[in-house]
């Protein structure tokens, strides 16, 4: 069996599979064993109480889904309370994912959720459903460093910043975000997006826009990650798309550490353990001891495109 | 917090697990059943039986209300890409069989229809709540129209097995649309029908209908499934009888079919207070009494 333990930074995972924040509860230990994923990532929540978006929250696309929930939450003390404790009794590192509307606030629950029973602090800088027009701290380098260095100074906790596949230029957000103190990215969040019934000429969402995800969006975040991957050095988790292990084994090619599942869940709930026993596998094939050794090892060819042009010369 | 104990516990069935008490457990183990297609025909214009058999438990797991999500397979128009929750039918008598009546309407049902006796094709369940039927119980309601019918089949069955007898209201477009002898399955019950094509279906009719039939002889539950006007209907009837417990079996648009992912709330009346509650974990039966007669979103 291969050694399928992987580093993020601190942060050890028996494996390099955890749940995507939101695509995840303690529903599904019904069919999940909690102590056999990387990591359990909690669905975000938010210090203001919010009652959802409206309802339909969820669509269909070609090859992936449509959502905007839109982070129903109760508050932390609820959060902390009723939420949190039954994630907390597993021999599994536990994510808490948050997410504010103001730097302040930001700061201010990160601190409030830097708990010992917490391992990781998911800062969800990139949601597309709470800002007007899909706007999320994440979209631009400043707005990025402005918030994680402020959530930074607060914690002692390993802190992990989402990202979110909208903002146009994706090194330069993670760049900020490095700086800004984050311990690796989280690349990355739903892909803005809006989808119209032709007959009822209506959205399909309830809140008009919402969040593609599924195996459509997936060469975008492998993409994403790859960009990442040259302009940091912390790690980065990939996620976006992720049905399979040549899924994962892809992202951990473009330079993901480890990665999340989210989507996929909803197509089967016991998919995060088929991916690992098929990590297993793929690594037995192909001759693979450790699998954190596939990060970054993409295979590029520098000289490619050199060569082409003194090739492509020959043409008239 | 430590663990690796208590979790063995967990999965050994043994003991109670330390996570069932902190959610609502639906269902001792849900999970992705690859089955087979026994049978597959039309049992009218519109609507089309299943038959699927699989290495699983699904007669000794599956109660009445549950759910399943279906992977409903591609075709050359259609691609489906979320799960299609759909109501259980029936189960048995072999353990591995499961059945489903559904309506042809949509994209996933139009490429589920296309599905060939001997192909196969992967259900996640069960899922959902159950319909709550006493031992003690003397005589139910049902009031079904449309696929609601088999959503409530079960109930009947297992109502019969229990010396239960049962009230059965049907509503249909038109006595061939009806599925009588789908719904009833050989179980004895008091059948009234309802149709548009005469009129008797109309709000007026059925009230008068199920008024009538409430004062005549006690009953313990009313179910219902398949129509927002019916229920509002049954809801506005059980205020006048206290004794008769209301139950309705309700849909959204939903993704995870778990509870995960918080898609298919609606809004219920709840110890006191309104909340939004997730269908498919918390329901999809709840009780007509708690039902918010809301505005549809859709």
């Amino acid at each position: 069996m291969a050694d399928l333990n992987v580093r993020v930074g601190e942060v050890k995972l028996r494996n390099p599979v955890m749940p995507a924040s939101g695509c995840f509860a303690i529903e599904y230990a019904e069919a999940l064993d909690f102590n056999k994923l990387g990591a359990l990532v909690v669905k975000s929540v938010s210090p203001k109480t919010r009652a959802g978006n409206p309802t339909p929250r969820v669509a269909e696309c070609c090859s992936a889904m449509i959502n905007s929930i839109g982070i129903p939450s109760k508050g932390l003390a609820y959060y902390r309370r009723e939420l949190l404790p039954p994630y907390t009794r597993f021999d599994t590192p536990v994510v808490v994912s948050i997410s504010a509307d103001t730097v302040d606030e930001f700061a201010e629950a990160v601190a409030e959720m830097s708990l010992p029973q917490v391992a990781v602090i998911e800062a969800n800088i990139s949601c597309p459903n709470l800002e007007q027009d899909g706007m999320a701290f994440a979209m631009t380098p400043e707005t990025t460093y402005k918030v994680m260095s402020a959530i930074c100074r607060r914690t002692e906790h390993p802190v992990w910043a989402k990202l979110t596949p909208n903002a146009s230029h994706i090194a330069a957000v993670a760049k900020a975000a490095e700086e800004a103190g984050a311990h690796a990215l989280v690349m990355g969040n739903t892909v803005l997006g809006m989808s119209i019934d032709v007959r009822t000429r209506r959205p399909k969402l309830g809140n008009v826009m919402g969040g593609l995800s599924g195996p459509a969006i997936k060469p975008i975040a492998v993409r994403m990650v790859h960009q990442c991957h040259r302009s940091v050095r912390i790690p980065i988790i990939g996620c976006g798309g992720i049905s399979n292990a040549d899924d994962v084994v892809e992202f951990m090619l473009a330079g993901a550490s480890a990665v999340q599942v989210g989507t996929a869940s909803f197509l089967d709930p016991g998919v995060m353990q088929k991916i690992i026993d098929a990590l297993h596998v793929y690594c037995d094939e192909t001759g693979v001891e450790a699998i954190r050794d596939l990060t970054g090892q993409v295979k590029l060819d520098r000289q490619l495109s050199d060569r082409w042009l003194r090739f492509a010369q020959q043409s008239g | 917090m430590k663990t690796h104990k208590s979790t063995d516990e967990q999965h050994s069935g043994e003991t109670r697990m330390p996570v069932a008490a902190c959610f609502q457990r639906n269902a001792e183990r849900v999970a992705s059943h690859r089955c087979r297609v026994a049978e597959h025909r039309w049992v009218n214009d519109r609507y089309k039986y299943l038959r699927l058999t699989a290495q699983a438990d699904f007669a000794g797991t599956t109660k009445p209300g549950q759910f399943y999500q279906l992977r409903c397979p591609t075709t050359d128009s259609a691609q489906p890409f979320l799960l299609r929750p759909m109501s259980v039918y029936g189960v048995g008598p072999e353990a591995g069989a499961i059945e489903f009546l559904y309506n042809v309407t949509g994209l996933g049902t139009k490429a589920l229809a296309t599905l060939e006796v001997g192909g196969h094709m992967d259900i996640v369940g069960p899922l959902g709540n159950t319909f709550i039927l006493e031992p003690g119980y003397q005589r139910i309601m049902v009031l079904a129209r449309g696929v609601g019918l088999a959503t409530m089949a079960p109930l009947l069955r297992h109502a019969a097995a229990a010396g239960i007898r049962t009230t059965a209201i049907l509503s249909a477009r038109a006595p061939k649309d009806l599925m009588r002898d789908e719904f009833l399955r050989g179980t004895e019950a008091s059948v009234h029908c309802a149709y548009d094509s005469d009129g008797s279906s109309s709000v007026e009719a059925v009230e008068a209908l199920i008024r009538r039939l409430l004062a005549a002889e006690h009953h313990d539950v009313a179910y219902t499934c398949g129509s927002h006007r019916l229920l509002m209907l049954l809801q506005r009837v059980l205020q006048d009888h206290p004794a008769t417990r209301g139950e309705v079996a309700m849909e959204q648009r939903m993704a995870c079919g778990m509870g995960v992912c918080l898609s298919c709330v609606r809004l219920f009346d709840s110890e006191g207070d309104k909340q939004f509650l997730r269908v498919c974990r918390e329901g999809p039966v709840f009780p007509i009494r708690n039902v918010v007669g809301e505005v549809e979103f859709g």
